[in-house]
């Protein structure tokens, strides 16, 4: 994918409440059209970031530039569709006046906003629920309502705070493939997440936010190939018994038909392959096993409680 | 400017649209006349009721003749050879509904006087056979005293006095009871409006905040476009409910004499409405001079500027409040409690105000911002010099912009945050801090 420019850059931005340092100098920049994510435990100070970016705190200090010019609350909430991590909707109001008063609060016409409510409404199959009240609804399906209402004034930046919270596999596989395809619209979104999984096969980027600083930085391919420990999954027909010890690599662990093992520095996938394979085991698959995120992020904070309380969750 | 427009727009058509609003806007005023016109008629109907009266008169004091008026259904039967312990068990079982017991008179001066009756009696039959004694008495008197009656009545005297107030308009007639009645009216209207409102701005404040709706909402528009859309949106439903009720009212006025011909005339008579207490001087027509000798211009003018300055003063308070609780009801109560005070002492002052509308806490009252919308119109039937008038205007409005300014920083920061329960030195610091 080729991105033209950034469609956002944050520079050294700060905020502190009180004595607690929320944001505490975070740069990163947004290129045009890509899929964001912003990782992090909870309370690590994204919802925070979010809401610098959304114009709804002012940063105490740092630069937060759109669309290559200073970025102007009034003026480029318009271009922006938020949906916070705190779902909120108006419980007793019917659903399509709903969409139709936060759609011309951004901005949008009467008619405009009509036409692109029924646009939606269509593509997401939520046509019977116009009369309908946010309270008669499940949480999945005013889940489906808060996305459409945030991208209904197809906004050029979307950021969307844990958007698959309380959805089900079907229904997030539909947010899903609705941000692909505004990504691929050309769309930039920005996907604040704590679960680490989620955010593997669908963004580009990702920044990683502990304790309000920004621990790491990068594409999700890049930042994998940068931490990983060189570990294999070889299976075999049947149980290879013992494997002796040897200069190549070693046994980090061992299954009734598969083993993980940790090439030693100056050794080559090859070099493990030729070695079994000598000893006539017979072997039906190899892969490289590369760290999640989630692994990553807990050898980053590694000795802190929090590393121990996610451990425990990997567990 | 627009996104303040449409805030208003759906403060305003949520809640004009709900059955709730239509029900309570038409069924109060006539649930208020309704109630009114089943005293009236269930009092005037209960005195037209054919009462059966047994008079035990020990006192001898009708002589076993009681005259009554043509249009009088009752009927009084004289009682003999029983005393009131052993007739009051049997009196409704044998068919009367009262049972009047003159005991013997002392020395010619009435002594114990008592009537009998199965539920509380009704007040215009009590003043008729109150008059009925009290005429009896008199005209055995006259008799000992050797007067003539025709004498005796024009001997006696019956004065009304007439307030004429000295304006620079030249002379009015003026009625102490109608200045109070709607000095007192106008207050405490205000009172009501103002804690009505107030808690509805709070109650719609806390709702946005519980629901989450305010962060989507304030990445849209500015926390101040939401608290001050939310504020006039529904300042307009109270307008638009007092406009209503006003016509129904007085649509409702022509009506009823319509359908219930006889029920006003019973208010015509002066003696009626003296007994059930009504407006102080029993004659309608000075009711309606009365009425007239008031500024209604000035009182309705003022009106609804009180109304207006005091309930966004007031609104912007209550919606501080409704940002700062969390879901917890109980500490709604709690924190509402330093906006209701003043509310409250406005009330206090006012009723003081009313009585001695020139003394210096009513006039300290009525400058104060927070309490001059109410104690203001507890003065205002009574000449208010231009000047406090026009100070008084001049505090509320600086008022309003200065506690709109102070509620908006709290309303700003304490609108996002959930789950938490903020203390007066965090607001404090908010209102302090630089923006």
């Amino acid at each position: 994918m080729v991105f033209m420019q950034n469609i956002l850059e944050v520079n050294h931005l700060k905020k502190s409440f009180a004595t607690q340092k929320a944001v505490d100098d975070v740069s990163f920049n947004i290129a045009e059209g890509s899929i964001f994510g912003m990782l992090g435990p909870n309370g690590a100070g994204k919802t925070t970031l979010l809401r610098m970016i959304t114009g709804i705190f002012y940063q105490d200090e740092g630069t937060i530039t759109f669309d290559g010019t200073p970025f102007n609350p009034s003026k480029d909430i318009m271009r922006i569709g938020y949906m916070p991590e705190e779902r909120g909707l108006y419980k007793k109001m019917n659903i399509g006046d709903q969409a139709l008063y936060l759609a011309r609060l951004k901005g949008l016409s009467k008619k405009d906003a009509l036409e692109k409510i029924r646009y939606w409404f269509k593509r997401l199959e939520m046509e019977s629920w116009w009369n309908k009240k946010v309270q008669d609804l499940s949480k999945g399906m005013s889940q489906k309502l808060q996305f459409v209402t945030t991208i209904l004034h197809d906004p050029r930046l979307i950021i969307l705070d844990e958007p698959f919270s309380g959805l089900d596999p079907l229904n997030a596989n539909l947010i899903k493939d609705e941000i692909f395809r505004l990504a691929k619209n050309g769309r930039t979104i920005i996907f604040s997440t704590h679960r680490m999984e989620q955010v593997e096969e669908i963004c580009d980027h990702i920044i990683l936010i502990n304790k309000g600083s920004k621990i790491l930085d990068g594409s999700v391919k890049q930042v994998k190939q940068d931490f990983k420990e060189n570990q294999f999954k070889v299976g075999f027909e049947k149980d290879p018994g013992e494997i002796e010890e040897n200069d190549i690599f070693e046994i980090v662990q061992h299954d009734d038909d598969a083993i993980v093992l940790k090439i030693h520095e100056g050794y080559r996938p090859h070099d493990v392959l030729q070695y079994l394979l000598a000893r006539k085991h017979e072997i039906v698959a190899f892969h490289e096993i590369l760290p999640s995120l989630n692994e990553i992020f807990i050898r980053l904070v590694e000795g802190t409680p929090l590393a121990r309380q996610f451990n425990i969750i990997d567990a | 400017m627009n996104k303040i427009g449409l805030i208003i727009e759906r403060e305003y058509m949520t809640r004009v649209k709900r059955k709730s609003f239509l029900l309570t806007t038409i069924l109060v005023p006539i649930v208020i006349i309704g109630f009114y016109a089943v005293i009236i008629a269930v009092s005037i109907s209960g005195e037209s009721n054919t009462q059966q009266v047994a008079i035990l008169d020990e006192a001898n004091l009708f002589n076993g003749v009681i005259t009554s008026a043509k249009n009088d259904k009752t009927t009084y039967t004289f009682i003999h050879n029983e005393t009131e312990q052993s007739f009051k068990n049997k009196y409704s079982k044998e068919g009367y509904t009262l049972f009047l017991y003159i005991s013997p008179f002392k020395n010619d001066s009435p002594g114990q006087i008592k009537v009998h009756s199965q539920a509380a009696m009704n007040i215009f039959a009590k003043s008729e056979l109150e008059k009925k004694i009290n005429d009896a008495v008199e005209k055995k008197r006259l008799q000992l005293a050797n007067i003539d009656p025709a004498i005796y009545k024009t001997i006696k005297a019956d004065v009304d006095i007439e307030n004429i107030i000295d304006s620079g308009k030249g002379e009015k007639t003026g009625v102490a009871g109608v200045a109070y009645a709607v000095s007192f009216i106008a207050g405490i209207l205000i009172y009501m409006i103002l804690l009505i409102y107030g808690t509805m701005v709070m109650r719609g404040v806390m709702e946005e905040k519980t629901n989450r709706i305010a962060e989507v909402i304030v990445s849209s528009a500015k926390p101040f476009q939401l608290m001050m859309g939310k504020i006039i949106g529904i300042g307009a439903v109270g307008l638009t409910q007092f406009a209503i009720w006003i016509v129904l009212m007085g649509t409702l006025q022509l009506i009823i004499p319509l359908i219930f011909p006889d029920l006003f005339q019973h208010f015509s008579n002066p003696e009626i409405t003296n007994a059930a207490g009504q407006a102080g001087s029993g004659k309608l027509y000075i009711l309606v001079e009365g009425l007239h000798s008031l500024p209604i211009l000035k009182i309705v003018f003022c009106f609804i500027f009180y109304f207006l300055g005091g309930y966004m003063l007031y609104a912007a308070l209550f919606a501080a409040v409704g940002s700062v609780v969390s879901e917890d009801q109980q500490e709604a109560q709690q924190l509402v409690f330093p906006v209701i005070m003043p509310l409250i002492l406005g009330f206090v002052i006012m009723t003081k105000a009313i009585n001695s509308p020139d003394s210096g806490l009513a006039i300290f009252g009525s400058l104060f911002p927070l309490t001059s919308p109410i104690v203001m119109m507890g003065r205002i039937a009574y000449d208010v010099p231009w000047w406090q008038l026009l100070l008084s205007m001049i505090f509320l409005l600086l008022g309003f912009l200065f506690f709109t300014w102070l509620t908006a920083k709290i309303y700003r920061t304490s609108i996002l945050l959930y789950g938490k329960k903020i203390t007066w030195k965090e607001m404090w610091k908010w209102l302090i801090r630089k923006t």
